[in-house]
């Protein structure tokens, strides 16, 4: 059962970001208030250690588990679709103090009403679908 | 060490291990983007015979479903075996602002009681801000190509200029939501 690392690693995402509060909407509240290092520490630890990581990757040229290279497409350029994407992004991130990951390890904590939350964003994700011929990218 | 893990985290326990998830995905042949769930979810209760962005073979990213699968089992391990207590050490300002805005006791529980509840359904501006705020995610996240996972952490460590471009609009709106929003709609 090969699938069973992708489980392993999403419980370990699971718990890290509960144990480091992340998935608390006080936390999120308190990052765009700028009242706490905690959340960019995290953010920008995982930024930096990611840099070193995927550089590392690339000078090395690592191999992938199953022997393939290592391959790390990059993000399409754009301008307008990651402006005004990533805005409307923010503001459903500060209201409900979620983004997707944590909507679903906050399910799994026991905050059920994420799975409402969960529905919206699937119903939002839908709403791109159906519009995006319409909007500017 | 169980008493220690029973603590909250520090920031710099959890960047790293952030980083590490992003590492195995990377190294199982994949990538960390948790919001392309939302689109495979869509694909797989029919969005496609609406709309061809959602036709495409969901099997392909069953591996995804899986990891966000187990961050919810994370979460649940998480809440019930480590952890000693449910308060979240905000700091004091943010708990004085959110008192002013009457929110009861900020950083008791992980989150604000009287939003993230079924019975707060009944409430009109609490099932605006679940209901609309789901929908925003959801919605800015396709529109921009992806997440806190996929741009802020992933993107910005490949140095990609558009993953900047969309962490910057995460926190123009973050900063409209908390500074020009929510002052006056926790107060309705």
């Amino acid at each position: 059962m090969k699938a069973i690392k992708y489980l392993f690693t999403g419980i370990l995402f699971g718990i890290v970001l509960t144990k480091s509060e992340v998935i608390s909407w006080y936390r999120i509240y308190e990052m765009f208030n700028f009242q706490s290092f905690h959340m960019f520490g995290i953010i920008g630890s995982a930024v930096v250690l990611g840099v070193l990581i995927t550089q590392g990757i690339k000078g090395f040229g690592l191999k992938s588990i199953k022997g393939n290279p290592i391959v790390i497409p990059p993000k399409e350029k754009a301008f307008w679709r990651y402006l005004i994407g990533g805005t409307c992004f923010g503001l459903g991130w500060a209201m409900t103090g979620a983004c997707p990951g944590p909507m679903f390890i906050l399910v799994g904590s026991g905050a059920t009403i994420f799975l409402l939350v969960i529905v919206s964003a699937m119903f939002g994700t839908f709403l791109y679908g159906v519009l995006r011929k319409y909007l500017p990218h | 060490m169980v008493e220690w893990i029973s603590q909250p985290w520090p920031w710099y326990v959890a960047g790293p291990l952030i980083s590490l998830v992003m590492f195995l995905l990377l190294y199982f042949g994949k990538r960390f983007g948790v919001s392309s769930n939302l689109k495979t979810m869509c694909t797989m209760v029919g969005a496609g015979k609406i709309s061809g962005f959602f036709r495409f073979n969901w099997k392909d990213d069953v591996w995804n479903l899986l990891f966000v699968l187990g961050g919810l089992i994370g979460g649940y391990i998480a809440k019930e075996y480590l952890s000693l207590s449910e308060t979240v050490e905000i700091s004091e300002a943010t708990i004085a602002q959110l008192q002013s805005l009457g929110i009861e006791n900020p950083g008791a529980s992980f989150l604000p009681e009287s939003i993230f509840t079924w019975e707060a359904l009944a409430t009109p501006k609490y099932a605006l801000m679940l209901v609309f705020g789901g929908i925003l995610v959801g919605f800015g996240t396709r529109y921009a190509g992806g997440c806190t996972s996929g741009h802020a952490i992933s993107g910005l460590s490949n140095l990609q200029l558009p993953s900047l471009i969309a962490v910057v609009g995460f926190f123009i709106g973050g900063l409209i939501m908390t500074h020009l929003i929510l002052p006056y709609l926790l107060v309705l």
